[in-house]
């Protein structure tokens, strides 16, 4: 019978996630900064603020408008929510590391 | 192969997914290499003559003589139906089976049939003999071969000059050690160890947020060297971690060297052979490295959580190929972890605890509680920096020696908890920056509180290890409690 006979196949199951990940064009940079609107993202890690509030000085003094955005923890991916908000009103986005 | 007297199975088996319908009437199972088969094969003459009869042979479709018979050699109805042993009679109503019964037992097969008289001049009962679909050599090729259009997964063909433990590291598979090649036979294997349906969803797993199946588990716990009653321990783990509470994304992303530790209790531990004993954090038990490792394996595998990409570990530790384990409940002075955590008592359960490699408490001398617990006060004091507070979680594993030392004193785990939290209340003058010469530290606004070392239900005890050593062990945790990851509690369902 042949359930006792055959040769076992070298066929093995792929144990991924079998994603293609879709990759996306970056938007063009901003050709200059005045009268754009940048969102600064805190991911609430230490000492980000000291960080993104000497950028937000530099941003302003390019013309630039600043908005100030802040993840709930830095150990989570920002929620859904507040990625939308930033992809709504700004133009562009700064994510600040910390420590 | 004996295989018992006949029995009436109650309630009725349910066939395999895809199984060819049964013919209405009665339905036989045999072959001619049984002798009981051979001894009932007038009996199943008489009923042919009396009733609508299938005799399905599974060695010789010449057998029984005298007798219309379907050639099952291929044991496709057989394997579908679970057919154990043979001969093995069925009645079926409107499709489905409504009675089994297996061997011979003249009792059963009147009250299945029907009919009175059966057999006369035959014994009572005669046990039958295994059927050829659970032959253990037949048995996985024949899951293969009829089970595989279950699987969902995407085939791979390996080249025929590859070895298969190469081509699985090539293809980026493994932790870094040999992985067990899933072919459709291990895993439909596996996925026995398992009543849930291979598609059922587990978890959506981090970083990449898949969607986890049964089966996608079911091979990564092959290619870990899990058992198949590993799997609903897998299952579980994998539920847990993949939670908000548990956070196994910053787990995974962080710059710490912390990993998902799983705690195993009730009575499975027992069951699958868990090690809760010698060496419990270490090598030489199947069941803890294969169920640590296969959770490892799906973050890796399905959630693309691969290290020096998602994982940012600085030093990553050990116990990020496996770090999994069961409480000694038996010998402990406590109820178990998972009941302290809510879990019904007796449940089987994992929790996950976000947590680095175990460092060792040495106390040889303490034999009242109160010395004893200032010795882990002391080491507890120091975990990840002795000036940082409120910010880690710890597992503290106690040592059935040390374990002893309260038990003697009667102390309960709310005792032990309560007063290491008294002795690990610290002054802020210590722990601002710059006290004792160190930058490290807090602000200078606490300078005048006193804090906890841990949060509160921050320290977690856990009582398991080997017969002697007046020793302990501390399993630093990661950022702890909502802002970080907090341990969870899942009950293993099989």
């Amino acid at each position: 019978m042949s359930a006792t006979n055959e040769t076992p196949a070298r066929v093995v199951l792929d144990p991924t996630g079998e994603r293609s990940p879709a990759t996306r064009a970056r938007l063009p940079r901003l050709a200059s900064l005045a009268g754009r609107r940048i969102g600064l993202l805190d991911i609430s890690k230490a000492r980000g603020d000291v960080f993104l509030d000497r950028v937000e000085s530099l941003l302003r003094a390019r013309g630039a408008e600043v908005l100030r955005f802040r993840k709930p923890t830095f150990t989570k991916p920002a929620p859904v929510d507040l990625r939308q908000e930033i992809a709504t009103r700004c133009e562009a986005v700064v994510e600040a590391l910390a420590d | 192969m004996a295989s018992g007297a006949a029995r009436l199975a109650d309630p009725p088996v349910s066939p395999r997914p895809g199984a060819p319908p049964l013919p209405v009437g009665l339905v036989a199972f045999v072959k001619r290499e049984c002798p009981t088969c051979v001894f009932v094969e007038p009996v199943l003459r008489e009923l042919a003559a009396r009733t609508p009869l299938t005799v399905y042979s599974q060695d010789d479709p010449g057998f029984p003589a005298g007798v219309a018979v379907a050639d099952d050699r291929e044991l496709c109805v057989s394997w579908h139906h679970r057919i154990e042993a043979v001969p093995t009679l069925i009645r079926v109503e409107g499709g489905a089976e409504v009675a089994r019964a297996v061997g011979w037992h003249r009792g059963d097969w009147e009250q299945l049939t029907g009919l009175s008289g059966l057999g006369p001049g035959l014994p009572e009962l005669r046990p039958g003999c295994g059927s050829r679909s659970e032959d253990p050599d037949l048995a996985p090729k024949l899951a293969a071969r009829f089970g595989a259009a279950r699987l969902r997964s995407r085939r791979v063909a390996l080249g025929p000059a590859e070895d298969e433990i190469e081509a699985l590291f090539a293809r980026g598979w493994s932790d870094g050690l040999p992985v067990v090649p899933p072919t459709e036979e291990r895993v439909l294997a596996m996925l026995e160890g398992t009543t849930r349906d291979p598609q059922e969803i587990v978890a959506v797993v981090p970083p990449d947020l898949v969607h986890c199946s049964v089966e996608k588990l079911a091979i990564n716990a092959v290619l870990a060297g899990c058992r198949p009653e590993f799997l609903p321990v897998v299952i579980a783990a994998v539920e847990a971690v993949c939670t908000d509470a548990f956070n196994m994304h910053g787990v995974l992303a962080t710059t710490m060297p912390a990993g998902p530790v799983v705690i195993v209790n009730g009575p499975i531990r027992r069951a699958i052979g868990m090690g809760s004993g010698r060496n419990v954090f270490g090598q030489g038990n199947r069941a803890n490295l294969a169920i640590g490792r296969a959770l490892q394996l799906v973050v890796r595998n399905v959630g693309g959580g691969r290290p020096g990409e998602i994982d940012r570990a600085t030093f990553g530790n050990p116990g990020k190929l496996a770090f999994c384990f069961a409480e000694d409940e038996e010998g402990s002075p406590w109820e178990p972890l998972a009941q302290a955590l809510g879990a019904a008592p007796g449940a089987n359960s994992v929790t996950v605890f976000a947590g680095e490699g175990p460092r060792c408490i040495v106390d040889q001398v303490s034999r009242d509680p109160e010395s004893l617990a200032r010795s882990f006060a002391g080491c507890l004091r120091a975990l990840h920096h002795p000036k940082l507070v409120l910010a880690f979680d710890c597992l503290l594993a106690v040592g059935p020696e040390h374990a002893r030392v309260f038990r003697e004193a009667g102390w309960s785990r709310k005792q032990l908890l309560d007063r290491l939290g008294a002795l690990l209340q610290i002054p802020g003058e210590e722990l601002v920056r710059g006290a004792g010469g160190i930058a490290e530290g807090l602000p200078e606004s606490v300078r005048g509180a006193t804090l906890p070392k841990f949060r509160p239900g921050g320290l977690l005890l856990v009582h398991c290890g080997g017969e002697a050593g007046l020793f302990s062990a501390m399993i630093g945790g990661w950022a702890g409690g909502a802002l970080g990851s907090q341990p969870v509690v899942r009950e293993i369902r099989p």
